[in-house]
């Protein structure tokens, strides 16, 4: 992903948007007021946004702060947010952000442009061990701040209280949604300094809830702020989190009236026949996730250094038992990136199940006789039970596939060292970070990943396409986007002839509700706010 | 006295300095990287070794323990790599339903096992006792989460007598404290009805009802009271044990106490947080074994603590 190749070969490009106060008109649906509760199996670890980054806080993070940018509810387009209008230059390297005025953080000082600046270095400091230092990669001053050296960026600055310009040391089409992730969000640097380390507990932010109580291992209370700028969310006063409940007696809880949604969603035991049962008609939400489990081959050891093998193992692999497996929650994958990611090629037809062919490819790599391997997998249902079904798969074709079952942590490192021929990535697997083509391919299957800890379990590197990326990721003209998404397709179509992932399955994710809970279904599985946009579902009986 | 409790005090340390060492020990055996777990999956390599370093996970294994044990003896059980919480906050926060849970768990382990153990002592070989025998065994048994979802379900679900889940009210405790009352009650039963058939036999038993006296008042007065020693060791372990958490029925029950807590530490191998539930526990399970020592002369003075 980071290369200096294509430096200024970026064509002009000038993009203004100027909104009034409040927006654009997003979702006007469902009143104001009342509240709903929702539970959770696990205690919420901190709503830092500089820290928080599970699929659990990701989105109560994006209630309680803002950032530059944001997505318009419900889909992936990129809208100005604490901005209210931006302008890139002509060679993509420098991005003016107007900030929008009024903005008040809970504490009740304004928003300036000294908190942007602060708030992403912040990230980018060492000091604060974030898990996001890595995504201002291109931000220039980025290596002399992250390496300890400098204080600050010095391709951040504040020219008024009402303007941010951040200047990249390459251009990068992605920066837009950089500047809209959780890590580049605005906190106030008065309220860290008082707070410390425990600001992931007590966090101040300028977002549409503020939190208000937070008892450890059992409660969360968020409540409306009522100076949040927007004037059409939240709509809700107030939402209650409560958090070790077990998802089981979460929805006998639900089926009471006592709870509104699961966040946890509809617990595996009981799915066919909650989906079923006539009564949950409307109250089930499907919603596609920005996620594809995969098995990771790894392309550096015998036998899967052979391509033949990989692609043998791509026919071998029947992915219509796989679905039947998880309920039918998810859809056939046949490349990398999932449906709802723009560049998703509709066209790609993918390897096809044909044990026969594998067998003839297996062949003619030299292992008609078949081979002995192990399938690293993790611990929790159904990942074991997939894991059996790819197994029987497996010696279908006469690979003898030995499954290892382990804990995700355990996994995680088997993978990242190297150290598993083959790695079901079902529990763990890649969910996106922003709605990009490129967020699937740096870290998973660059040449960037594939280094020891990395997460490109198949230590896939291909620098011919490496290249590439670079090349995509460089087109940052508005212009260009069309052109840029095309060879993003173009991309993981030659990943796929190389053929270092087996692609599965999109999961589908199902939600529940309770009839007193409305919002359009989108809400419920928002693809940035997974798994609720906590700001525009609202309640039914509130005035 | 006082030197037998300087004695078990000194042991004490050691067995906690003991066990110090082996958690500290085993949390480096774990086949997986915790810096890994902080930094995130798009860390760069760099990024990776900084945070090692700044948590002092790069130096030499017995200088990390040796760092560990200063800050502990300052009372400083460290931060949560995940959460950034101090451990003992933590901790702290769940105490409350802890303690709570261990003494309405040992209340429903001694309602349960003792009336149940005496009543198949003096019925001993007949159809009660074997009765009470097969509930204590099946209380045993029966794995606690069906236990739990059982009650749950016919008494919360069904009867609505108490609340689905959570802590806050002395309802919200029946359930739980009763899932473990049930298992617990099982041992106490069968441990009390050996106890007491042993002590049954003895003369002054014969003594005391030639004397006149009647069944009941036998075995309540002159009985039990022989008889229970094994019963409170047994509470005193007990207590060690609750204090390290109730995993399961915290749980299904949404019971915010420490064993969630250690759940999800081990699942985030969030280290600091490990050691101290760990060192938390060991230390309940101490002075939990010196409480029921220390209670045994008071309920039998022929005890003498040396």
């Amino acid at each position: 992903m980071k290369s200096n190749a294509l430096r200024g070969a970026v064509s002009a490009l000038v993009l203004a948007f100027a909104l009034s106060h409040g927006g654009p008109a997003l979702a006007q649906e469902g009143g104001f007021g009342g509240q709903m509760v929702v539970t959770y199996k696990d205690d919420i670890s901190t709503f830092d946004p500089a820290i928080g980054y599970d699929w659990q806080n990701w989105s109560m993070i994006k209630s309680l702060f803002d950032g530059l940018m944001d997505y318009k509810p419900g889909t992936t387009e990129l809208i100005p947010d604490l901005a209210e209008s931006y302008t890139i230059s002509e060679d993509g390297l420098v991005y003016t952000f107007k900030l929008r005025p009024g903005v008040k953080f809970h504490n009740g000082r304004d928003l300036t442009a000294t908190d942007i600046k602060y708030s992403i270095e912040r990230s980018v400091n060492p000091e604060t061990q974030s898990p996001g230092q890595g995504f201002f990669w291109q931000i220039k001053g980025f290596d002399e701040m992250a390496s300890g050296g400098a204080q600050e960026l010095s391709g951040i600055t504040t020219p008024d209280d009402g303007t941010v310009v951040i200047e990249l040391s390459q251009p990068d089409a992605t920066f837009l949604q950089i500047v809209a992730i959780n890590f580049a969000f605005a906190v106030p640097r008065e309220e860290i300094e008082k707070y410390g380390l425990d600001f992931g507990r007590n966090p101040v932010g300028t977002g549409a809830y503020k939190m208000t109580e937070w008892a450890l291992g059992q409660r969360v209370v968020f409540e409306r702020n009522a100076d949040y700028f927007r004037d059409d969310a939240p709509h809700l006063d107030k939402i209650i989190f409560e958090v070790g409940q077990d998802p089981s007696v979460a929805l006998l809880r639900l089926k009471r009236g006592e709870v509104d949604v699961l966040g946890d969603g509809i617990p595996p035991a009981n799915f066919l026949q909650e989906k079923n049962d006539p009564a949950n008609k409307g109250l089930i939400v499907e919603g596609e996730l920005l996620h594809t489990g995969y098995i990771t081959l790894n392309t550096t050891e015998a036998p899967f250094d052979n391509k033949l093998v990989r692609q043998a193992v791509n026919m071998a692999i029947d992915k219509e038992k796989v679905l039947r497996i998880v309920n039918g929650r998810g859809v056939v994958a046949n490349q990398p990136l999932p449906p709802a990611m723009p560049a998703y090629d509709t066209a790609f037809e993918g390897y096809p199940y044909d044990p026969a062919k594998a067998k003839e490819l297996l062949a003619e790599a030299g292992y008609g006789d078949g081979f002995e391997t192990e399938l690293y997998a993790m611990n929790t249902d159904p990942n074991p039970r997939i894991a059996q079904s790819f197994q029987q798969d497996l010696a279908a074709i006469g690979i003898k596939a030995e499954i290892k079952a382990l804990a995700q942590a355990t996994v995680i490192d088997a993978g990242g060292q190297g150290a598993a021929p083959m790695l079901w990535s079902g529990g763990m697997a890649w969910i996106a970070d922003y709605p990009d083509p490129s967020n699937f391919y740096g870290p998973i299957l660059g040449c960037g990943g594939a280094v020891p800890g990395g997460w490109n379990w198949a230590k896939y590197c291909n620098e011919e396409i490496d290249a590439l990326a670079a090349k995509a990721d460089g087109m940052a003209g508005d212009d260009q986007a069309d052109a840029r998404i095309q060879m993003w397709s173009e991309i993981y179509n030659k990943i796929m002839d190389d053929a270092p992932w087996v692609p599965v399955f999109n999961e589908v994710r199902f939600a529940m509700h309770t009839a007193r809970i409305g919002g359009k279904d989108i809400f419920f599985a928002d693809p940035i706010h997974i798994p609720v946009h906590y700001e525009y579902v609202y309640a039914k009986d509130a005035e | 006295m006082l030197r037998y409790l300087a004695r078990r005090l000194a042991a004490s340390a050691l067995i906690l300095i003991g066990v110090s060492v082996i958690t500290f020990a085993l949390t480096f055996l774990i086949p997986a990287d915790p810096v890994r777990m902080i930094a995130g999956r798009s860390a760069s390599p760099q990024a990776v070794e900084n945070i090692r370093h700044q948590l002092g996970l790069d130096k030499p294994i017995p200088v990390q323990y040796a760092n560990y044990v200063i800050k502990l003896a300052q009372g400083d059980l460290g931060r949560s790599y995940v959460q950034k919480t101090e451990v003992s906050r933590l901790i702290e926060s769940r105490l409350p339903a802890t303690l709570l849970l261990m003494a309405g768990a040992i209340f429903f382990e001694i309602l349960i096992g003792l009336p149940a153990g005496i009543l198949a002592a003096t019925q001993r070989g007949r159809l009660l006792d074997r009765g009470v025998m097969i509930f204590s065994f099946a209380g045993v048994s029966t794995p606690q989460f069906v236990v739990g979802l059982l009650l749950l379900y016919v008494f919360a679900n069904l009867l609505g007598w108490f609340p689905l889940s959570g802590f806050g009210t002395l309802g919200h405790l029946v359930l739980p404290a009763l899932t473990l009352g049930i298992a617990g009650g099982g041992w106490y039963s069968r441990m009390m009805r050996s106890s007491m058939v042993e002590v049954l036999r003895h003369d002054y038993i014969r003594t005391a009802r030639a004397k006149g006296l009647s069944g009941p008042k036998v075995v309540l007065v002159h009985g039990l009271r022989n008889a229970i020693l094994p019963v409170v060791a047994m509470i005193g372990l007990d207590i060690g044990i609750f204090m390290s958490g109730a995993v399961v029925v915290e749980s299904v029950f949404g019971w915010p106490g420490i064993g969630q807590l250690a759940w999800l530490a081990i699942q985030r191998i969030d280290i600091p947080i490990i050691m101290g539930v760990t060192l938390v526990a060991a230390v309940a399970i101490v002075i939990g074994n010196l409480i029921a020592d220390l209670t045994a002369p008071l309920i039998d003075p022929r005890i003498r603590l040396r």
